[in-house]
């Protein structure tokens, strides 16, 4: 416990430290990324970026052996994850672009068959002598464990560069993830955004490959952009949460995952990123399943009582069992069926809104008032009382109830 | 009690009654919400039968909601529908139901023959084979639509106005008594529009029952002969001679059609 | 005869195991490409480690038959959730199965990191990358094995087990053809005559999940998901025809397999390598390039029926 806490406060040594500040920040970074991938419904693109990776890490290990170097050099194997990602992303847009293809099957081919053929180069460095200790399996589910100090200061820099490209780009592409239209009309190259979205998540998968693997570091991408939306409906709002979320996830994770020698870094802040996304799920308000549930139960009461109070006023029988027992929970008929004097009251009432809504839908002009007009909404949301007292004077001397 | 609360009873609303049994659609105190808002609240319907009636009101009135909700495709929050006094599962053999056209992916991999078989599919099941008689049948039914030199035509190939009438070849195909249309003329060329009134005028004729969701206002009293008006709630339903007025079409559409379109409207003048 | 003897020997199952589970994965995979749901192949081949080490974890052992248990077991707890997340969060389809697939991966890793299963078989790797090349029939000394019961008794059991599900999905898909054409094509009509659509769509999830794991236990997750999409996609840009892109499904699943094998086993000895590459790799390499080759040839690669206007 308490060399967690030691990690947590970065006490941990200095590679540690550097690894959890280079976890935040790729985690801020996947969060808010994964945002706009999110919000653009293209979440599982960062799928078929993050397993297009595999070729390039093989590909750059076998040149730069070829080239006399030594192979494992972290730069340049991402900078060869990142030119394959590219075009496993360019691939994916073409084949949806100009064949029938749908963009879930054009991911679906682009990362299997990229990530067969890594696995092909994988087989073929284990073959060569300097292949044998490649570690290039651990670009699968990543490892801290026995990283370089100048491998922790790529992840750091590498994170850092990357939020501050996206606090630079955050307004156009905010406006584009929001509405693609609305940014064309206001003159913004949606093409060259999304162009720019795509790289940012390249950035971070490619920079994610390392600490968490190109398997987890679609959750980071997705996860946290997900559960942020649970919490709020504004762009931007979601947009910060997301990497808030997905920051706090990569610090801890990275923490818990330097004080315990078998707890791997990548699943553990994948975990956590998903326990959050479970709790939002829950007992998100509003969003959540809970909130959802209670509301939708009220909703289905409210619709049942006013039909059940309607067809009093109509004098009409009531067949529905689930109204029948609202109404008589709610004290507003017996149990044989008879309207309580409650009942009849209110029946009234809704009977005297009901004229009401007559007179207004013939009156008014506009049809965003009359439209509200659904049977639910109380007629005082949609009018002032001033002109209810309007429509009361057209309607007349007040109806007797039970007269 | 009932004596005591002879409050305001809408016209067009049967009191009391339950399900007429002779109706080939009745929907009563339908309620269909999307989220917390009513997309139809407490709607009842009586169409009558052996009638081409239409389904009118404005944009996202609940028109296609009422449809889809009679044949229990979307979830309702309460109600009770029956076809031909029978609760609809009872009924399915009965009904022939033509989609909105671009609910479906053209580029789907069959052919025009295909699809008109698929009406065959309750009478066919998994395995029984496709007689020459089914063949015949479905034939027939693209015939009746101007549609038989396309048999073997790839889906994808079709025009707007051809791929309504294919769907609309499948419905007869399935040989039903009551046939429900989800917009049949939207997107359509005129051909394909008098093409398909003729198809459903003989329907008619056979004294089946036909019900439309309907937008062109113009054309109802042309082509229909009774029609219910909803916006939400039913706001009003009949023959179009006496419903299809424009005190009831500005009640359902608010005032703004009412100052600016009825007039060149060919309205039944109430 | 020697190099018959060692082509049966060595390469015989090998292949027939490789042809079984694409075409096994192909089948549902046409469905699943026309219905936008490509994409649940590789939701379901990632929960499949979680899986089988839980599976692990609560038999104790890695006999087959639990391990195939707990992977499907997984595969349909992941299809209900990504189905909860969807209906009840409101969240569009392709991020509800990011966040699970993902979540139940890490879950897998991190399981089989802290459980002591150093000394079986079972590592990451391995559930990535499958080891057809190991599947090898020890008694076979000929095409004559063929006809010898104790030979027969010797045949890697994963062909047996990935013959009787491909065997199975063959059947189903006859069997269901009609209401899963008619379904995947129009769900509002299918819906209106009563078909049980919804059922449907689960029994093929469930068939693919099947699919997934059967074919899992022998080649990996990697080219389950490469032989879920490449040989329908690459069949869909061929034909304007259900039937004949399923049939083209199974031919260029069958090729892919072959071709891929072949290519893995001896195409680096023709190189002048002296060992062989990842099968299963190959595999989903050649089926990529396949599909490569129909994007650009294929004669019905455009989109057809979009733009149908008036």
């Amino acid at each position: 416990m308490s060399g967690f806490l030691d990690a947590l406060l970065l006490q941990a040594g200095y590679n540690a430290a550097l690894v959890a500040i280079g976890a935040a920040l790729l985690g801020f970074a996947a969060g808010t990324a994964g945002t706009f991938l999110f919000l653009r419904k293209r979440a599982l693109v960062s799928d078929a970026v993050a397993h297009a990776t595999l070729p390039g890490v093989g590909l750059a290990f076998l040149v730069m052996v070829a080239l006399g170097g030594e192979g494992r050099n972290l730069g340049g194997l991402l900078i060869g994850s990142a030119l394959s990602a590219w075009a496993g992303l360019l691939l994916v847009e073409w084949i949806a672009r100009r064949t029938r293809l749908a963009e879930d099957a054009a991911i679906g081919a682009v990362l299997s068959v990229f990530f067969g053929f890594g696995v092909v180069l994988l087989t073929v460095i284990q073959t060569l002598d300097r292949g044998r200790q490649a570690g290039l399996e651990d670009f699968l589910l990543g490892s801290t464990a026995g990283m370089l100090f100048q491998d922790a200061v790529i992840i750091a820099t590498g994170g850092a560069l990357v939020v501050a490209a996206i606090w630079v780009l955050r307004r156009p592409m905010t406006l584009v993830a929001f509405d693609a239209g609305y940014a064309t009309a206001l003159g913004v190259d949606t093409r060259r955004v999304d162009l720019a979205m795509m790289g940012l998540v390249m950035a971070v998968t490619v920079i994610g490959l390392k600490l968490v693997g190109l398997i987890l570091v679609v959750a980071l991408l997705i996860i946290p952009a997900v559960t942020a939306r649970f919490w709020t409906n504004r762009v931007e709002v979601v947009l910060w949460t997301a990497g808030i979320l997905g920051g706090a996830s990569g610090y801890v994770g990275a923490a818990l995952s330097a004080s315990a020698p078998d707890l791997p870094t990548g699943p553990i802040i994948v975990l956590i990123a998903a326990g959050l996304f479970a709790l939002s799920l829950l007992f998100a308000p509003a969003r959540g399943i809970l909130a959802a549930a209670l509301s939708h139960r009220r909703f289905q009461a409210r619709v049942h009582r006013r039909q059940g109070l309607l067809a009093l006023v109509r004098s009409e029988p009531i067949h529905d069992p689930l109204t029948l027992r609202i109404l008589r929970a709610e004290g507003l008929i017996r149990p044989d069926g008879v309207a309580t004097d409650e009942g009849r009251a209110l029946a009234a009432k809704i009977a005297r809104d009901e004229r009401r809504w007559d007179v207004a839908r013939a009156v008014h002009q506009d049809t965003s008032l009359t439209g509200r007009y659904d049977g639910l909404t109380p007629i005082e949301e949609v009018f002032t009382a001033d002109q209810i007292a309007d429509f009361d004077v057209r309607l007349g001397a007040p109806h007797a109830v039970g007269a | 009690m009932a004596e005591t609360l002879t409050l305001a009873t809408r016209d067009g609303t049967s009191a009391g009654t339950g399900p007429d049994p002779a109706s080939p659609l009745a929907v009563r105190g339908l309620t269909v919400s999307y989220g917390e808002k009513p997309a139809l609240f407490s709607v009842d319907a009586t169409f009558p039968v052996g009638a081409m009636a239409a389904i009118v009101g404005p944009n996202g009135a609940g028109k296609s909601t009422l449809l889809k909700a009679s044949l229990g495709l979307i979830p309702s929050v309460s109600g009770l529908v029956t076809v031909f006094g029978q609760p609809i599962a009872a009924a399915r053999d009965r009904i022939a139901y033509v989609p909105q056209r671009a609910s479906v992916d053209w580029d789907f991999p069959t052919t025009v023959t295909d699809v008109v078989l698929m009406g065959r599919y309750r009478k066919l099941g998994l395995f029984r084979r496709v007689t020459r008689a089914e063949c015949a049948l479905a034939t027939d039914a693209l015939g009746r639509v101007g549609m038989e030199g396309f048999a073997s035509r790839q889906i994808g190939q079709l025009s707007g106005g051809q791929q309504q009438r294919v769907f609309l070849a499948r419905a007869l195909a399935q040989e039903a008594d009551l046939y429900l249309l989800d917009e049949p003329f939207a997107g359509v060329d005129a051909a394909t529009e008098r093409a398909i009134i003729e198809v459903l005028k003989a329907l008619k004729a056979e004294g089946k029952s036909v019900i439309a969701v309907h937008h062109d206002l113009s054309t109802v009293a042309e082509y229909f002969d009774h029609v219910f008006l909803v916006n939400v709630r039913a706001m009003a339903e009949g023959p179009v001679a006496t419903t299809f007025t424009p005190e009831a079409l500005a009640q359902t559409y608010g005032g703004r059609l009412a100052a600016t379109h009825l007039d060149q409207l060919a309205l039944v003048r109430g | 005869m020697s190099m018959g003897a060692d082509f049966v020997q060595f390469s015989l199952t090998p292949i027939l195991i490789g042809i079984l589970a694409a075409i096994a994965c192909a089948l549902p995979g046409n469905f699943l490409i026309l219905r936008r749901q490509a994409l649940i192949g590789d939701a379901i081949s990632h929960v499949v480690l979680p899986g089988i080490v839980v599976a692990f974890l609560v038999t104790g052992t890695i006999a087959a038959i639990p391990m195939l248990l707990g992977a499907g077991a997984a595969a349909l707890v992941a299809v209900a959730l990504i189905e909860a997340i969807k209906r009840l969060g409101g969240i569009e389809p392709g991020a509800a199965m990011g966040v699970v697939f993902t979540a139940l991966f890490a879950g897998g890793v991190l399981l089989l990191e802290q459980s002591d299963t150093s000394r079986v078989h079972l590592d990451v790797e391995h559930a990535l990358m499958g080891n057809l090349e190991t599947l090898i029939w020890f008694q076979a000394e000929g095409w004559g094995s063929l006809a010898d019961p104790a030979a027969l008794a010797d045949l890697p059991p994963e062909l047996l087990r990935i013959a009787v599900v491909a065997l199975a999905i063959a059947v189903l898909t006859v069997v269901f053809w009609r209401p899963l054409k008619l379904s995947t094509f129009d769900e509002g009509f299918a819906r209106a005559i009563g078909l049980p659509v919804s059922v449907i769509g689960l029994g093929l999830v469930i068939a693919a999940a099947v699919a997934a794991v059967a074919a899992f236990d022998a080649v990996g997750s990697i080219i389950v998901i490469a032989m879920f999409i490449c040989p329908p996609a690459t069949a869909r840009l061929m034909t304007n025809s259900l039937a004949a892109q399923v049939w083209g499904s199974v031919g260029f699943a069958t090729l892919s397999a072959i071709l891929g094998y072949v290519l893995a086993g001896y195409g680096p000895l023709w190189l002048g390598f002296d060992s062989a590459v990842s099968a299963a790799g190959m595999i989903a390499a050649v089926s990529g390039l396949i599909l490569g080759l129909a994007c650009l040839f294929g004669p019905h690669r455009g989109r057809v029926g979009v733009a149908a206007g008036g």
